[in-house]
């Protein structure tokens, strides 16, 4: 595999040089705030590649929290009255600057929802396609990453198209597809690496996965049979400090939900795609006003019988986590998946 | 603060012996530093679990709402108020609480000790005379008055106003507190300022409601934003939608806030929710003298009406 060394030197020139090519997106630092982000990065913007970790997932690149599917007018004198138009969409190229071997991971997790061989949910879809995800190996993992545990890992590569390693003066970059090779070709980074760099690549994957401290086991949850885990006596204890805020699920890389409203300003309207959650009693409800997942339990359960197991069962391509964590930083209350994991698995 | 907890353990211990109580409802240790997580015990052995430290910020009384069972419910002194409120709402009645009062030093606020460690916190250990906080390398010992979250550094009620045993001497009260000099700020700026100020404030919201949802008096069987028939609230990020959401809800607030910071801790995204319920509280202190779930026996400042009231309007 072929591996390009990027001085830290041309780092930002090549960023520049990509732009006439690429949309940018990448980690940077929320004003007034402590944490960083992903988002489109505007003129002049770089992305922050020491961000450790960002507080929401970059999934909203593909999936963002709200997207217009639809027009239409309601105006009865116009010929298109009520007729859905899909809007002009931007699917150029984009590069993902910086994005962690697990998010990578987690979009091939995402991608099992909105590309099946019968429906395809064409605004993920093709937003995906025009992607090419520039990866950042994490050379000294947060203590809640646990992403070995569930088929990822700080070096892995799956998802990705490229893996930066940073080395300190400069970055080694793995090229793991021909997208990923066009975008290096477009940044103008093009010196090979020459001998050694895998050697050194694979001592720091094996120095990173050794800081790994957290660890789940979800080996027996296969053999457990579906009413045995609903019915299992943790879950009133499990799901007692929940305030069923959604935050998990909003944060969560691989949490696919979504719901579909039409909102419309004088005679014009749009048909949106909006992030859902299963910890919201609204996900649920009937048209009757019947909620069969009414209360607080039903639902915490609901959210980690689709992880852990109904994703297993269905998928049979082990757990709907890519292990980043940040459902357990970011919980009000510290409702811990591993803990949950580990109830299941018992 | 620390002793407490021996204290806490052999009360609930009795109440569920002698069948007082159903259960406690307290803190068991989190699986992170500086989080403890809210659990209830019903047996000797979950009792064993309980802890009491500066990492119990969450509102317990949060989860008293429509409770059927006798309870045993620990409680800081904002906790203490918004069970007053609670019962004079109406969302449990004072017959099934035993109220296990804590005074409290205030709680720390984990974004400021991650803060002041600048990397990522493996263990924190509080000690009489400070903090000691643990990271890759890192060791540091801060003192816990530059931690406190901020509605505890500014905390003039810190002894719970109502209990039935008391697991230690009542604390010395903040005197002098100027409580608000936030909000005196914000009063001052000019229309256009003050737009600004709540648009930058509100621009991380992800509208996950961890605000609402943390807070003991967003109890609704229904939330006006999650009505759909007819739905008043749009679902997406839409700025009108998300300031109707935070203004409402706000409002929805005044005179029953307590300030017991439970909105800010629970925000993901790490927005002063606080800056729009303390303008409401001190209104409500300033119109009406009135500070909400300080007594049983007073009615809220809201549902009643007194002569002297401030407004024409209402005479």
């Amino acid at each position: 595999m072929k591996v390009i060394k990027i001085d830290k030197k041309h780092w930002a020139g090549g960023i520049e040089k990509s732009r006439s090519a690429y949309r940018l997106f990448g980690p940077v630092m929320v004003e007034n705030k402590n944490f960083s982000d992903f988002k489109e990065l505007a003129a002049g913007e770089m992305p922050d590649m020491t961000a450790t970790d960002t507080r929401t997932s970059p999934k909203s690149i593909c999936f963002p929290p709200e997207e217009v599917m639809m027009e239409f007018s309601t105006d009865e004198t116009r010929d298109d009255c009520n007729l859905m138009k899909v809007p002009a969409k931007d699917y150029s190229p984009r590069a993902v600057i910086g994005i962690r071997p697990y998010d990578a991971a987690a979009y091939l997790i995402v991608k099992k929802n909105f590309d099946t061989p019968e429906y395809r949910d064409p605004y993920w879809c093709d937003a995906y396609a025009a992607c090419t995800f520039i990866g950042l190996a994490v050379n000294e993992p947060g203590r809640l990453d646990f992403s070995t545990s569930t088929n990822s890992g700080p070096f892995d590569e799956i998802g990705l198209d490229v893996l930066l390693v940073d080395m300190g003066g400069h970055y080694f970059a793995k090229v793991i597809t021909e997208k990923g090779a066009a975008y290096l070709k477009a940044a103008g980074w093009e010196e090979s690496a020459g001998d050694g760099a895998e050697q050194q690549i694979e001592a720091l994957k094996v120095k990173a996965e050794s800081m790994i401290q957290t660890t789940i086991s979800f080996d027996r949850i296969k053999e457990k049979s579906i009413m045995e885990l609903h019915g299992a006596d943790f879950w009133d204890d499990a799901a007692f400090a929940c305030i069923n805020c959604g935050t998990c699920t909003y944060v969560c890389p691989t949490c696919w939900c979504f719901d579909i409203q039409d909102e419309t300003r004088g005679k014009s309207g749009v048909r949106i795609k909006a992030w859902d959650s299963c910890m919201y009693p609204l996900f649920t409800i009937h048209t009757t006003g019947h909620n069969p997942r009414e209360t607080k339990v039903q639902r915490v359960r609901q959210r980690f019988m689709h992880k852990l197991k109904y994703y297993m069962d269905k998928y049979e391509d082990g757990i709907m986590c890519v292990g980043c964590g940040r459902c357990v930083r970011s919980c009000p209350v510290n409702i811990d998946i591993r803990r949950v994991c580990q109830a299941m698995n018992g | 603060m620390l002793a407490y907890i021996t204290k806490i353990k052999e009360i609930s211990d009795r109440l569920l012996q002698e069948q007082k109580v159903d259960l406690i409802i307290g803190f068991r240790k989190g699986t992170i530093p500086m989080m403890n997580e809210p659990c209830f015990a019903k047996t000797a052995s979950d009792v064993k679990n309980l802890v009491w430290d500066s990492n119990c910020g969450i509102n317990l009384a949060n989860y008293l709402t429509n409770r059927k069972e006798k309870i045993g419910v620990i409680a800081k002194g904002c906790d203490s108020r918004n069970i007053v409120t609670h019962i004079i709402e109406n969302k449990i009645s004072r017959e099934q609480l035993v109220i296990i009062g804590v005074p409290c030093k205030g709680m720390i606020d984990r974004r400021k000790v991650s803060a002041a460690a600048g990397c990522e916190v493996t263990e924190v250990l509080e000690q009489p005379d400070g903090i000691v906080v643990k990271g890759l390398g890192v060791e540091k010992t801060i003192k816990k008055a530059d931690v406190l979250q901020d509605n505890c550094a500014i905390c003039i009620h810190r002894n719970p106003v109502i209990s039935d045993e008391m697991v230690a001497e009542p604390v010395e009260e903040q005197k002098g507190v100027d409580r608000y000099e936030d909000v005196r700020r914000v009063e001052a700026m000019s229309p256009d300022e003050k737009w600004n100020y709540f648009e930058e404030l509100l621009s991380p919201c992800i509208r996950c409601y961890a605000c609402r949802n943390a807070c003991p008096l967003c109890y609704c069987p229904t939330c006006f934003v999650d009505e759909s028939k007819p739905q008043w609230v749009g679902k997406t990020l839409d700025p009108i939608d998300t300031r109707t959401f935070h203004f409402l809800r706000a409002y929805h607030c005044a005179g029953r806030c307590t300030d017991c910071g439970s909105c800010v801790r629970a925000c993901p995204m790490g927005i002063d929710v606080r800056a729009f319920t303390k303008k409401l509280e001190k209104d409500a202190l300033e119109l009406f003298g009135w500070e909400a779930g300080m007594s049983l026996n007073e009615r809220p400042t809201l549902d009643t009406f007194k002569p002297d009231d401030p407004d024409k309007f209402i005479k």
